[in-house]
This record gives C-alpha cells, sequence and structure tokens, in this order.
C-alpha cells in the first residue's frame, strides 16, 4: 500500500481522489453556507502548504506569513473596492473613504484598478517583499530564532501600519462589503460555488507544485541545507539562495490564498494579518506534520474545522484546548500526526520482535522495512525547530 | 522521471479547473440597474410554522471584548427570559442561538451568515466594537436580514438592515460638548485610542469647537490596548487644558487614569468626560482613580424611572447582586423589546414587513420612552452626563431637557457640514 501511494499511478491517484473530493463530493455534500466555509480553511490550508516547504522541509520557522497573506489580501480588496466603486457608485470612490479620508483615491490605489494589474500583484508584491527580505536576511546567514523573531515582528509591524491609515486601508475596520469579483455578482451562489472550485483547484495545483519541489534535485538540497547548511556550503551550493526561493515561494502562496480568501470570506482586517493569525498558520502545520506533503494540509484544515465546530460550543475552551494539543504535538510527536503512521509501525515491529523471540510464532518477513527507509527523507530533525 | 510524473498529473487538474469554472458561472453584472434587481437572491429561511421561533445573538464570548460583551449578553438573556414568560412574541416563544464573535470582524461576518443561512434565525441581536458592525453590515444587507445593534458608536452609517439602539454622535458626543461649552470649559486636550470610533468623534470635537470658539489644545492616540500614557498625560498636564475629552477604550482607562492621578490632576482641577467608561468599567479602572470624574450616556443604573427599577431589580436577581446594569446592556435589553413591538405591529416575522413597521414604533425603556425614526433607523435617546460617585456608580448631573431625535449624520448642524461628505 505504502510503495503503491509513492508510485507514479499512486499519485496521480491521489490527486484524483483529492480533486473528486473537493471539487464534486464537497460542493454535493455541503450547504451553500459551509461550502464557502470549507474555501475559506482551504485558503489556509494553501498558506499551510508553503510554510509546510520553508519550515518543514527548509527549516525556517515563518512566523510571519500573515504579512504575505495580509499583502495578497488587502490587494484583491482594494481592486474589489475600486471596481464596486465605479460599478455602482459611479463616483469611483470607496465609500470608506469618503466617509473617513479625504474623498479622493491615493495614488498608491490606482493601479489596482485594473484587474491585470492586481492579478499581477497578488503574486508579484509578496514574491518581491520576500525575496528583498529572504536576501537580506540568508544571505548575512541570519537563522533559526533570530529569523523566527524578525519574521514575526514584520507581522506586528504589518498590523499596527494597516490600523494606522484608517483613510487609506480602512485602519481596524478592514475592508469589506465586496459586491462583486470581476464583473461577477458575489451574491449569486454560483459564482459563490465558482470561487470555492477556484480555491480548491489553487491548493490541489499548491500541492503539485510542492510535490514536485520536494522530489527535485532542489528539494534534496533544501532539505540538506535544513539539516546541515555548512557542509552544503562547502559542497560548493549557496544555501541563501535557496533559502530565498523556498521563502519566495511559501510567500507567494501566502498571497494567493489571501487574495481568494476576500472574495470568499467577505472581509480583510488588521485582525486576519497580524502575529495572532501568523502563530494560527503555523499550528495547524505542526500539528498535521510539517515535513510532509499532505501533512500542513490536513492539519490546517481539520484544525480550522475544529475550531469552527468546537469554539461555538465552548467559546473560550477552543483557546486552551488548541495549545494544549501544540504542547503535546511538539513534544511528544514532533514530526506531527503525520508521524503517527510510522510511530504505530514502529511499536508493531517491536511488538513482533518480542513476539519472534517466542519460540512459537512463525517466521515474519520483515514487511514494514520498506516503508521505514522511504520515509526517511520526512523525518524532522530536532534541531530544525528550534 | 519524477517530474514527469508531475506534468501529467496537472494536465487532468487543469481540465477539471477549467470544467468547474464554466459550469460554476453564475450572473455577471453588466449594469448597476440588473444588479439590484437581483439584490435579495437570498430568500428568508425562517420558520415561523411552529410553537417557537429563532433569535440569534452575536457577542465576543471569548478575546479582548469578553468582559464588556459578556455583560451584553447577560442582558439580552434577561430580556428574552422576559418576553416568553409573557407569552413570547405573536404567541411563540423565542429560542436564543447564541454566536461567539471572538473580538474578531472576520469572525463576526461569518458567525453572523451562520446565524442568518443555518440557523434561519428571525432577527440578531448584537456586536460591539465598530469594526464587528462595519464586518457583519453587508452580511445582513446581502442576505437581507435584521441586526440590532446595541451600543453608542461613531455615526455616519444608516443601513436598513441595522436598528442602532445606542447614541449615535447628536446623542451623547455633542451634549456633552455642549455641556463642557455652558460649564465655561474655553480649552479642551483630546485623548483616545487608535480606532474608528475615537478618530471620528474627535474630527466631530474639532468642528464643534470651531463653531463654538472653543480651544483644541491636543488631540494624541494610543495603540488598543497600550498601557504607556507618561508622555500623553505630561502633555496633557503642560497643556493647562481646562478639561479632558476622553475616548480611550477598554484597559488603556486604567493606566491613563492612574498616571492622570499620579501627576496630581484630578477631577477638581482638570475634569475628564468619558465616553467609553459606565458602572461595568469602573471597577476594573479603579475607583480611586475615577472618582469625581464625568462621563457621557444616555442610561445610568441610578435613574428613577419605573422601568429601570424593575430591570435592575430583574437583572440582580437573575445574574447577582453585586452585578452592575450599564448603558449597551440597557441598550440591549431595549432592542429586544424594540423587534417584538416591530413584529406585532407589522403582524410579521418578514424582514421587509418588520422594516416598514419599525418607523414610530416606542417602548417604555429603562432609560426613558424610546422611539425608532423610521428614516435612519436610530431611536430617540435622552443624553445625560454623570459624575462617578463613591459607590462606583454614576449620578446624573446634567439631563437634556427632552429625548433628542437620532441625526446619524450631523445633517442638522450647520458647523458639520463638511463632516458626513
Amino acid at each position: 500500500m505504502s510503495t503503491f501511494l509513492r508510485s507514479r499511478w499512486g499519485v496521480l491517484a491521489g490527486f484524483a481522489v483529492g480533486a473528486v473530493l473537493l471539487l464534486v463530493a464537497a460542493p454535493a455534500a455541503l450547504s451553500v453556507f459551509n461550502l464557502a466555509l470549507l474555501g475559506k480553511f482551504i485558503c489556509f490550508a494553501i498558506v499551510a502548504v508553503g510554510i509546510g516547504l520553508a519550515w518543514g522541509r527548509g527549516g525556517m520557522l515563518t512566523l510571519g506569513q500573515g504579512v504575505f497573506f495580509g499583502l495578497g489580501a488587502y490587494i484583491m480588496a482594494m481592486h474589489l473596492k475600486l471596481a464596486d466603486a465605479s460599478l455602482f457608485g459611479g463616483s469611483g470612490v470607496p465609500d470608506f473613504m469618503s466617509l473617513y479620508g479625504s474623498g479622493e483615491v491615493p495614488g498608491w490605489w490606482e493601479p489596482f484598478r485594473s484587474p491585470v494589474v492586481t492579478l499581477l500583484a497578488v503574486v508579484l508584491v509578496p514574491g518581491l517583499v520576500a525575496l528583498v527580505l529572504g536576501l537580506a536576511v540568508f544571505k548575512r546567514r541570519v537563522k533559526g530564532a533570530y529569523f523566527a523573531i524578525l519574521s514575526q515582528a514584520l507581522a506586528a509591524a504589518f498590523a499596527v501600519f494597516l490600523i494606522g491609515q484608517q483613510a487609506t486601508t480602512g485602519g481596524s475596520n478592514g475592508l469589506s462589503g465586496f459586491r462583486s469579483f470581476f464583473g461577477f455578482d458575489l451574491k449569486d451562489p454560483s459564482n459563490k460555488l465558482m470561487l470555492y472550485s477556484i480555491a480548491a483547484v489553487v491548493l490541489l495545483l499548491a500541492l503539485a507544485a510542492a510535490r514536485q519541489l520536494m522530489h527535485s534535485r532542489f528539494g534534496e538540497l533544501l532539505v540538506a541545507v535544513r539539516d546541515q547548511e555548512e557542509r552544503v556550503r562547502f559542497l560548493g551550493y549557496d544555501p541563501a539562495t535557496i533559502k530565498t526561493v523556498t521563502y519566495v515561494i511559501a510567500a507567494v502562496m501566502a498571497g494567493i490564498a489571501g487574495a481568494l480568501f476576500v472574495p470568499i470570506v467577505g472581509i480583510i482586517s488588521p485582525a486576519d494579518v497580524g502575529v495572532i493569525p501568523s502563530i494560527a498558520f503555523l499550528i495547524g502545520v505542526a500539528i498535521g506534520g510539517r515535513a510532509t506533503l499532505l501533512g500542513p494540509v490536513l492539519g490546517a484544515l481539520s484544525v480550522a474545522i475544529a475550531q469552527t465546530s468546537l469554539a461555538s460550543t465552548f467559546p473560550s475552551f477552543w483557546v486552551y484546548f488548541q495549545g494544549l494539543l501544540f504542547v503535546l504535538v511538539i513534544g511528544f510527536m514532533p514530526g506531527g500526526l503525520a508521524s503517527l503512521p510510522r510511530l504505530v509501525s514502529r511499536l508493531k515491529q517491536r511488538n513482533t520482535e518480542k513476539r519472534s523471540t517466542a519460540p512459537a510464532s512463525a517466521p515474519q518477513v520483515p514487511a514494514s522495512a520498506a516503508p521505514t527507509t522511504a520515509t526517511t527523507a520526512t523525518t524532522v530533525p530536532e534541531e530544525a525547530s528550534r | 522521471m519524477r517530474v514527469s510524473v508531475t506534468k501529467r498529473a496537472l494536465i487532468p487538474l487543469a481540465a477539471a479547473a477549467m470544467a468547474t469554472a464554466l459550469a460554476g458561472c453564475g450572473s455577471q453584472i453588466s449594469d448597476p440597474a440588473s444588479a439590484n434587481s437581483t439584490a435579495s437572491s437570498g430568500s428568508s429561511c425562517v420558520d415561523t410554522s411552529g410553537s417557537s421561533v429563532k433569535v440569534g445573538f452575536i457577542n465576543s464570548l471569548s478575546g479582548t471584548m469578553a468582559i464588556s460583551e459578556n455583560t451584553v449578553f447577560d442582558s439580552l438573556s434577561l430580556a428574552a427570559e422576559e418576553i416568553n414568560a409573557a407569552g413570547g412574541v405573536m404567541g411563540k416563544q423565542l429560542q436564543v442561538i447564541s454566536e461567539d464573535g471572538a473580538s474578531e470582524p472576520t469572525k463576526f461576518a461569518e458567525r453572523a451568515g451562520k446565524l442568518i443561512q443555518q440557523d434561519c434565525t428571525a432577527a440578531v441581536f448584537g456586536g460591539w466594537t465598530s469594526s464587528s458592525r462595519k464586518a457583519m453590515l453587508p452580511v445582513f444587507e446581502a442576505n437581507d436580514a435584521l441586526l440590532f445593534y446595541p451600543v453608542q458608536y461613531e455615526g455616519l452609517e444608516a443601513s436598513k438592515n441595522i436598528f442602532y439602539t445606542g447614541a449615535t454622535t447628536n446623542q451623547q458626543i455633542i451634549p456633552a460638548l455642549d455641556y463642557l461649552a455652558e460649564q465655561g470649559t474655553k480649552s479642551i486636550f483630546l485623548v483616545g485610542s487608535d480606532y474608528v470610533f475615537p478618530r471620528t468623534a474627535n474630527k466631530i470635537i474639532q468642528a464643534y469647537a470651531k463653531a463654538h470658539g472653543m480651544e483644541v489644545l491636543g488631540e494624541e492616540y494610543a495603540p488598543l490596548g497600550s498601557t504607556e500614557f507618561s508622555t500623553i498625560v505630561n502633555k496633557v498636564r503642560d497643556s493647562k487644558a481646562d478639561a479632558v475629552f476622553n475616548t480611550l477604550n477598554g484597559d488603556s482607562n486604567v493606566a491613563f487614569f492612574r498616571q492622570y492621578k499620579s501627576v496630581g490632576l484630578t477631577a477638581a482641577s482638570m475634569p475628564v468626560v468619558s465616553v467609553s467608561i459606565a458602572e461595568e468599567e469602573v471597577p476594573g479602572v479603579g475607583l480611586e482613580n475615577v472618582e469625581g470624574q464625568l462621563t457621557a450616556w444616555d442610561y445610568y443604573q441610578t435613574l428613577d424611572t419605573p422601568a429601570n427599577k424593575k430591570f435592575v431589580a430583574a437583572f440582580k436577581a437573575k445574574f447577582g447582586a453585586d452585578r452592575v446594569t450599564s448603558d449597551p446592556m440597557e441598550a440591549a435589553y431595549t432592542s429586544l423589546f424594540l423587534w417584538k413591538a416591530m413584529v406585532e405591529k407589522a403582524g410579521s416575522f418578514e424582514v421587509d414587513k418588520v422594516q416598514a413597521a419599525a418607523g414610530g414604533v416606542t417602548f417604555e425603556a429603562p432609560e426613558g420612552t424610546v422611539t425608532v425614526d423610521g428614516e435612519n433607523n436610530h431611536i430617540t435617546k435622552t443624553p445625560r452626563i454623570g459624575k462617578i460617585n463613591s459607590e462606583g456608580l454614576i449620578e446624573t448631573v446634567w439631563s437634556s431637557p427632552k429625548a433628542v431625535e437620532p441625526d446619524p449624520f450631523l445633517a442638522s448642524y450647520d458647523w458639520a457640514k463638511d463632516l458626513a461628505k
């Protein structure tokens, strides 16, 4: 079974099952409201795929993905606001600007009137910010806790900046009240289904890209940089470049996720991009298993679903539960829930060994040996998390 | 080899993407007129056939706003209980569904959507911060549902899907300024938290001061939750202003008033008028720090009306004798009874009929008689300036001679013309 999953057809079958579940089964089974909720979780899962690459495979503890998520989201929100203003208001000035600002659209908003510029910016702006930041940080060989603190400080600063710019970013209210999405009416349920489908397909594409990367030469180098950066440098590779590229990929994924989040959820505010949401992105990844392909996605999805279903019944309890789960996983299962099968098989193996010493048992073929070696690449070194 | 596998995997994915995108395309907006005609595409799913009807309460039961919003939740629960004990609304018992807004605007929007679409509630009550209201507004407009918002706010808004039972600016801030002017205040200093309400309030105060010959000696903002006020307090002291207008929110008040006292400023030497400190907040800020300071609201626990005596007694009986009642709690309590009166006047739970019947609906509220303004969905309120007494309760020192009509866009004030553009 395990070897099949890793084969060519296994991967194809896996993607096909994922596509059927997300694109056929979910829309058929869920109400319009729950489907939009799943769409929101899928946005978080797309961020998680990027974090899985950067943190799980590259050892970069990215505590500030909210920044890139926010950049993508605010760019999309600005475009939707401007488009709505010209479609419905006629004046071309978003409502909140006339209420709290000067009543004029600031110059740096203007480029986002164009749908093409917006779509490009959603990818390029987070990518460029990550590139500049990555080069500045990794070339100077800043790593570990220093990188984590730096990325988190960036998220905090970004949220404070957004709150302070009441007249141009909507301040703590954020941007909301979108009515159209590239000319499509956002109230129409079939357009909501379309948005959900786009998010689901983007998630599958992100997974495909992540898998390709993980199984490429670059992916091997990335794991090598995570585990033994100095040795990679001695081999003639530049770890800074490898890290920066991965960081940019994770940032772009977060940016796209943010841009999808806006029309699906209908609001973006500083509370969605600051320190706390940045950490929340990480929790799902850690719980699911950060070094695996599906671990981050499944972790992010299940944490989000659990939060939504538990939080309304036990409002304050959820925060403690989430914290406890995080502590337990980091403390006892650093590989996340994805390492559960391996732990179980190891336990089984130990039991079998014990039993095989007993004279009555039949000779056992060590069938579990193959998957154990095959998964070595996914083992998470303790060091990477520190 | 491995690379080619993934490339092949992409082809069916791309095909699937295109297929769903094409199949999923819905209505496109070609011109605004057609867009408006499809406005209420989400038809109501409210079930009124049984012996009960569902209503939703949405409050932050967790997060930074939980302390304040739990009190609103309590008084909403009291109102629902009283209505049910008296036979319900049009003979139907209220079935309350409560959701946690978790102090996050995005959560408020999501949970409001659930209350409307999933739970099919006839009306929703709650919200506190401006950002939570702004986040929920498009949800209620898109689904054509009703929200009753019970907190004083910054005005400049009127949605047909929201009923505002808290004060708008001309029922709280402007009367407070009138009171200060009457007391001979020539100069004021503005201190506020950095978010929508204080910024908008201060814009209005600046315009008022300019028109009334009052001097604004400073306008300072602290980030929400900030507890470092030595710089701001020193500026306030050095300004020698006649009074301070305080729009700080939550914990910041504790630090502000403590430092205010520590530099030797008192209620007698430089009074502070606060618009976010009610009975509920006084123990948190510390009575010794705020005793004798002024507040501007429309309701105090000490009000001597029969309806208020009944409300306070019922609240204490249900939640404990040590509990206090405050303006937002009273506005929330009132909102549920106003909705009941609207439904009974309309003879229907349907949103458009309730909206049509809303104008002129009155209720004998603890703060006095309130009347719904059918034009802007706000209510008449009686502004009152209060002084915090030695028990931590607030005594009325000045009260508007009659209830003030709501004017969220300050259209009736000449000096405010440039504000609402």
